[in-house]
Formats: C-alpha cells, sequence, structure tokens
C-alpha cells in the first residue's frame, strides 16, 4: 500500500494539523504544525480528509465553470463569432451568471415521473463523475488517494453513468428520453469493452494500475508508444462522454435533450455539471495515462504542465465538437464491434508480444516498441479503412455518378418513364 | 415466453428542435425504424390566399413576402408575374433584370440557409449553420442597399420594381460575387467531403423520379433524382431565355444528391447574375403607364416560376376589380412533402429529420 505521505497536498494539511510530532512531519505543515489542541489529535486524520475533499470539490466547480466559459468561447472562434463577452473580463462571469440563473428557475417534475428516481438520476450521475478526480495524480505528489487500483476504479465508476442516464430516463416518463436510453445504454456498454481493453497495454508496459505509477513508468508518454490504445481510448471516451459524433443519447436536433428533456433548475444543472465534470476527468485520465502525466521540464512546476496538457485535450474535444456531424446510431455500433474492437485485439496482441520481448523496457527499448507499434497502428488503421470505408469511396469517386451532372443541352425530352 | 414489443406513438412538434417552425408529425415508431408517419399542418394558417381577396392587386405584394419568408423575392417575382399576365402589362427591361437579380440573389440566400439547416439537423453544431448565415447576410445587405428591407422585401411591383438600384449597390454585388465562389468551395471542401456526412446521407430517403413526377413534386427535389425539369428553362419567363445556365442534374436522389443540387445550384445563380450585369441597360425600371390602382379585366391567370424550393404560381381570378376576385397558391413547400409518409418509412429515427431538412420546406407556404 502506498504512504499517504507521498501526497504533498495530504502531509501539509495533516502536518498542519496535527501535533503528535510524526516522523514524516519533521520541517512540513503550515505554522509548525500542531494546530489542534491536545485530546483532539484523533481529529487530523478525518478533517485532512474532509479539508482535502472540499478543496478538491471546489476545483472541479471552479474547472467546469471555467471550461462551460472555455467550450463557448473556442466554439465561438471555431464559428467565426466573439462567444460570450459581455459579464466580466472576456466573458468569464457568465457561467457565473448562468449557474445563478440555473438556480432559480423553478424546479418542475412531472407529473407522470418517478418521483423518486427522477430526484436521484442527477445525484447519481454526478457521484461517479467527482469520483474519478480521487485517484486523478493533478501534479508530482498532488493527489487525494494514490490506490494500486486507480484505473479498475475510474473504469467501474465511470460506467456507472448508464445507470443514471437509465433512471433519469426511464424516471421522467418522457418518450424521448426513453429513446435516449435505449440509444445510451447501447452505446455506453459497446463501447465500454474497447475503452477497458485499450488499457491493457498500458497496463503491461507501467506492470501498475496506479495512476502515479504508471505516470512514473512514462520516460516518454505512453501516446507514443502505444499510438493505437490512445486512438482507441480517445474515440470511445468521446462516446463514453456522449460528445459529438457520438452524442445520439441527448442529439438535440432528433430527441430534443433525450433524458434531460424534462429537467429543469438545478436537476439540470447537475446533468450539465457533471457531464463537464466527466469530460474534464476523462481528459485528466488522458493526460496521465497517455500523455505523460505531470511530466515536463522545470522550473515550470508540475500542475502546470497537467492542466496545460489537459486543456489541450480539452480543446481537441471542443473542436471536434464543432466540426463533426453526428453518427447514426447503428454506424456507432458498427464503428464499436466491426472496427474499435479488433484494433484493441491488434493491440493487445503486438503489445503482448513487445512486452514478451522486453519484459522490462528500458527508455531505448520503448522507443523500439514505438516504432513497431506506429507501424502497426497506420498499416491498420489504412486496412480498417479500406475494408470498413468502401461506401465512402463510392461517394466520393461517384460525386459524379451519384452526384451532380451539368445539364445544358437545350430541350431534352422528360424520361419517358421518369427515370434516367 | 416470447418477448413482446409494441410500437411506439410520438408527437413530433410543433416545437421541436428541428421541425423547421410549426410543423407536426404524429410518428409511430418500432424500436428506432419509422413505421408510420401522419403529417399536421396548420399550425401557421393566416388565410394569405382570403387576405389577398380583400387588397388591390399592389398591396398583395407584402402577402406574398410573407409566404416563403426565405426567400421572398422570388415570391414577389412569381405574383407580378401572374399580375402582368392577367393585367397585360409590359415590364421595361431595365425593371426585368433587376428582378432577375434579385431572383437570383434569393436563391442562393435560399440555398444557404437550406443547406446549414440541412447540416444542422445532421447534428453538425451549428458551425454549417452559422457559415451560411454569414454569407446569407452579405445577401440580405445587398436587398437592404436595393430596396430598404431584408428579408420582407416587397421589391417588385407589376411593370417592374418600385425603385432602381442605388449606386452603391452595383460594387457590393461585385464584391460579393467575387468572393461567393471561394464560400462555396469552403462548404465543398467541409461538407461534402466529409466521411460523416456521406455516411449519413447516400442512399438515405431515395425516391424514384416516376413517383416524384406523379406526385408534382418540383424543384431541386425533382432535379435530384435526374429529371431535367427547370421551369426557366422550360417555360422561359423574364429574360431566361437570354442568360445560359447549367441546370445541374443528381441521379441518386437520395440526401446526398438533393445537397450536391443545392450547392451546384449556387454556382449557377452566381453565373447568372453575371450574365444578368452584363446584359443590364440603363433606363425606367417601371413603365409611367401603370395606373396605381390596377384594374384587370375579367380573366384568369396562372405563371409557374422556378423558386429556390420549386414551382411556385400564383393562379389568380379577375372580376374587373381593383382586388383578386381569387388568389390561389401553388406552394412548392406544401406538394413537395406530399411523399414525406414514403420517404420516412423504413428510415430510422435519426434519418427523419435529415430527409425532413433536405426536402426543404418553410411553414409560412405550406399553412399560408
Amino acid at each position: 500500500m502506498p504512504d499517504p505521505f507521498d501526497s504533498i497536498l495530504y502531509r501539509y494539511v495533516y502536518c498542519t494539523l496535527s501535533s503528535t510530532g510524526d516522523a514524516e512531519c519533521a520541517g512540513h505543515g503550515l505554522f509548525g504544525g500542531g494546530l489542534l489542541p491536545g485530546g483532539l489529535e484523533w481529529l487530523a486524520f478525518p478533517l485532512t480528509a474532509a479539508i482535502i475533499v472540499a478543496a478538491l470539490i471546489n476545483g472541479i466547480l471552479g474547472g467546469v465553470l471555467m471550461m462551460i466559459w472555455g467550450e463557448r468561447r473556442l466554439l465561438g472562434r471555431f464559428q467565426g463569432r466573439t462567444g460570450p463577452n459581455r459579464w466580466g473580463p472576456f466573458g468569464l462571469l457568465t457561467p457565473i451568471a448562468d449557474a445563478v440563473k440555473t438556480m432559480f428557475k423553478e424546479d418542475v417534475v412531472p407529473t407522470v415521473s418517478d418521483r423518486l428516481v427522477f430526484t436521484l438520476a442527477p445525484i447519481m450521475m454526478l457521484a461517479p463523475a467527482l469520483l474519478i478526480y480521487a485517484v486523478l495524480p493533478i501534479g508530482a505528489g498532488t493527489w487525494l488517494a494514490d490506490i494500486n487500483v486507480a484505473l479498475l476504479l475510474i473504469i467501474a465508476v465511470g460506467g456507472a453513468n448508464v445507470l443514471a442516464i437509465l433512471a433519469a430516463s426511464l424516471g421522467s416518463g418522457n418518450r424521448y428520453a426513453m429513446f435516449s436510453a435505449m440509444r445510451a445504454v447501447a452505446m455506453l456498454i459497446s463501447y465500454e469493452i474497447p475503452l477497458v481493453i485499450s488499457l491493457i497495454g498500458v497496463l503491461m508496459l507501467s506492470g501498475s494500475l496506479s495512476l502515479v505509477a504508471i505516470v512514473d513508468a512514462q520516460t516518454i508518454p505512453f501516446f507514443i508508444v502505444q499510438p493505437l490504445g490512445f486512438f482507441v481510448f480517445l474515440v470511445a471516451s468521446m462516446a463514453e462522454l456522449n460528445r459529438t459524433p457520438f452524442d445520439v443519447a441527448e442529439a438535440e436536433s432528433e430527441i430534443v435533450a433525450g433524458y434531460m428533456t424534462d429537467y429543469s433548475s438545478m436537476k439540470f444543472g447537475l446533468f450539465f455539471l457533471s457531464e463537464f465534470a466527466a469530460t474534464i476527468a476523462t481528459s485528466g485520465v488522458i493526460t496521465a495515462v497517455f500523455l505523460g502525466g505531470w511530466h515536463g521540464f522545470d522550473p515550470i512546476p508540475s500542475q502546470f504542465w497537467f492542466v496545460a496538457k489537459m486543456v489541450a485535450v480539452l480543446t481537441v474535444i471542443v473542436w471536434i465538437r464543432a466540426s463533426w456531424p453526428r453518427l447514426r446510431i447503428d454506424q456507432i455500433m458498427n464503428f464499436a464491434w466491426k472496427a474499435l474492437f479488433e484494433l484493441t485485439l491488434i493491440n493487445l496482441v503486438v503489445s503482448g508480444l513487445l512486452v514478451l520481448a522486453w519484459p522490462s523496457p528500458s527508455t531505448a527499448e520503448l522507443w523500439y516498441m514505438a516504432g513497431i507499434n506506429w507501424v502497426v497502428f497506420l498499416v491498420s488503421i489504412y486496412i480498417f479503412g479500406r475494408v470498413l470505408g468502401p461506401k465512402h469511396d463510392s461517394v466520393r469517386a461517384g460525386n459524379i455518378q451519384s452526384g451532380v451532372v451539368l445539364s445544358d443541352s437545350d430541350a431534352p425530352a422528360i424520361p419517358a418513364g421518369g427515370g434516367d | 415466453m416470447p418477448l413482446t414489443t409494441q410500437p411506439i406513438t410520438i408527437n413530433v412538434g410543433p416545437q421541436h428542435p428541428s421541425t423547421h417552425g410549426v410543423f407536426r408529425m404524429r410518428v409511430t415508431f418500432d424500436g428506432e425504424e419509422v413505421i408510420d408517419v401522419e403529417p399536421i399542418f396548420g399550425y401557421l394558417h393566416r388565410g394569405s390566399e382570403k387576405l389577398a381577396e380583400s387588397r388591390t392587386y399592389t398591396q398583395v405584394v407584402t402577402l406574398t413576402d410573407r409566404l416563403d419568408y426565405v426567400a421572398s423575392m422570388t415570391n414577389n417575382m412569381s405574383y407580378i408575374l401572374s399580375v402582368e399576365q392577367l393585367a397585360g402589362i409590359e415590364p421595361t427591361p431595365r425593371g426585368v433584370w433587376l428582378r432577375m437579380i434579385a431572383a437570383e440573389l434569393q436563391r442562393i440566400a435560399s440555398h444557404l440557409v437550406a443547406t446549414g439547416f440541412f447540416l444542422q439537423d445532421l447534428g453538425a453544431l451549428g458551425t454549417p449553420l452559422i457559415f451560411t448565415m454569414r454569407e446569407r447576410e452579405q445577401i440580405l445587405e445587398l436587398f437592404e442597399r436595393l430596396c430598404g428591407a431584408r428579408i420582407t422585401n416587397s421589391y417588385m411591383r407589376p411593370g417592374g420594381v418600385f425603385m432602381d438600384a442605388p449606386d452603391d449597390f452595383w460594387p457590393a454585388l461585385d464584391r460579393f460575387l467575387s468572393d461567393m465562389p471561394h464560400h462555396v468551395d469552403e462548404y465543398e471542401g467541409l461538407i461534402s467531403g466529409n466521411e460523416i456526412v456521406a455516411a449519413r446521407c447516400d442512399g438515405v430517403a431515395v425516391v424514384d423520379s416516376q413517383t416524384l413526377i406523379d406526385a408534382s413534386v418540383t424543384g431541386p427535389m425533382l432535379r435530384a433524382s435526374g429529371v431535367d425539369w427547370d421551369l426557366r428553362h422550360r417555360q422561359p419567363y423574364e429574360y431566361y431565355n437570354r442568360v445560359k445556365f447549367n441546370r445541374p442534374l443528381a441521379t441518386a436522389s437520395d440526401n446526398y444528391a438533393r445537397y450536391m443540387v443545392r450547392i451546384h445550384e449556387i454556382r449557377e445563380s452566381l453565373g447568372i447574375i453575371r450574365q444578368c450585369i452584363e446584359q443590364i441597360e440603363p433606363g425606367p425600371v417601371r413603365p409611367e403607364t401603370v395606373p396605381a390602382l390596377i384594374r384587370p379585366p375579367v380573366g384568369d391567370s396562372y405563371v409557374g416560376t422556378e423558386c429556390p424550393k420549386g414551382e411556385l404560381g400564383f393562379y389568380l381570378v379577375s372580376d374587373g376589380g381593383v382586388a383578386p376576385y381569387r388568389c390561389k397558391v401553388r406552394a412548392p413547400s406544401f406538394i413537395n412533402l406530399t411523399l414525406l409518409r414514403e420517404m420516412l418509412i423504413g428510415d430510422k429515427l435519426a434519418d427523419m429529420f435529415v430527409t425532413f431538412g433536405s426536402i426543404d420546406i418553410n411553414m409560412g407556404e405550406v399553412d399560408r
């Protein structure tokens, strides 16, 4: 079990409170330590936990507000407009105004709804999104908990939002919501599988499920060593997050707002919050697992590196949202089972063989692996594109055949039987 | 015991993000698949045809603006041509050229709106819509110079137009004509080659051309099925026989083909406007002889014109008075919706709205 004192956060808060003179506390803690009076020493541990959790949750809320602002600004730029700029410098206070507005809206509960399930669903949605942050290492020594099954925990709680979507849909008794539930459950369960398998390659390289150990193992970022795993994980994460082009569960132009259709006020706010919290958390996981986590170069602090990489991932996600239309649900399922699943299996086999060849790889050996993996990545993507995408090719070439011919002859007869 | 399922019926609209106004469908689904569609109209009915009977011939022009409110100029033109035929008014050449320029600009604007909302229905989050609206804005600004109004123009009058284009209109139009091809290229680059657009639209909602002809569907929807039917070419009105233009045809008759036809028609319209500018000459925009209160002889008239959405025609009956005795609108949006049920059945829920967007209707015209 890793020592909790590895976390700088924990050590500082604990040593500030406790005065038992722990060996680990020597020279740490603010105000010389020992703020808790004698007899209340036992409070140090729960209080430390509570303080860090409170700080983390508020940090997440702040991050979500920043992301709402950032996403709207970025979307504005992508679409050739300014984005929110009225309230505060650069419109920075817009999300706060939004939050206040959301809180003061009337909380409508439809009469046909199942009241308990309807009310619980937003909370069920938010809880797993927040849980992921518990194991996310935000910088060197800056984490809440370093547990040896961190990645397993992330996968487990990340999959729990299916339940919340199902509860919200069936609880609100709305037919659009029911479509959303069917789509979401089918899609999320399908994408769970490539998501999990794509991580196995990383696990074999790092030899640990702990995020801290995985970040430590990345002498070169794993997206270079595991391009196929990175690609599949990124795509499957987008599906897990219900982001474009996989946003069928809340497809605005089709099923209004999907499972959120009947929600208003703070219940809707919680859905909104959890969606953004989950997006930030996933970008954090991608950063930690594939982008080298907090590694950067001095003197810029490690926390900054982590956040910068997260922002980069978020930017890509927003960019995709601004550019692409939505896929249909059957195409999404085809893509999961016919493309992503096979790609992860290829990655699994190749990575397994490579790890067999170099059991505990040095940096140089990691580079060899990267080279082989990139060849596999490019070849398999090319083959899958050719095999699964003949339709697209025919359309491309067939802009003449199925597309448009220009007719300038003077009076061609109307085809006798219609047709051409 | 076998698992039983039952179809589910949903009221889509009149309040729905992608029904393009207040259209309502009662749709029955089997899972995600559409098995029955019942379109329900009338939420935007304003009695335009009846209102026309109590207005003078010139006043009715303002009513036509509000039929298809993203293509007012072509509505004006269709109505005015019918009045001119009824009253035997000969328009002045400059008036006709100005009307053609305005109508072709309007066609581009309408196709831009159609393309933007089509992509919006595909789930592209506003970006293509805002891109196309950006260019439509340029056209609306041109209209503003031309007649002072942006949407409800009421620009045309029996015999021509109500005022000549101001001097600053022509350089602005030139600028637009030189910019627009690049923007069309931009749409083509962003949309036409997109794999997701192709995957979503290719082979969806195919209708064969005979069915379309039987349902008297017109416009880009018909041309996307390979039928060479463009009234500007078949029954040239105005001076369309003095300009050369291609008629984009597609054979696939699916959502992608309908989109491609519109994009290519934008290019052709730009060419028509260029030819109009070359041929336009100074002169009066309206004959002096047209009386303020037109009293056509007893009779009737119908002129079909090629509007962005299809054949729009006004059937006017005159009893010799100052107002039409009867004004019947042949609205392309309404008639193109005839095949909606056939097009949607068997498709997925997601394709429903894409197909709906590819038909390109306007509720102001459907309900009138």
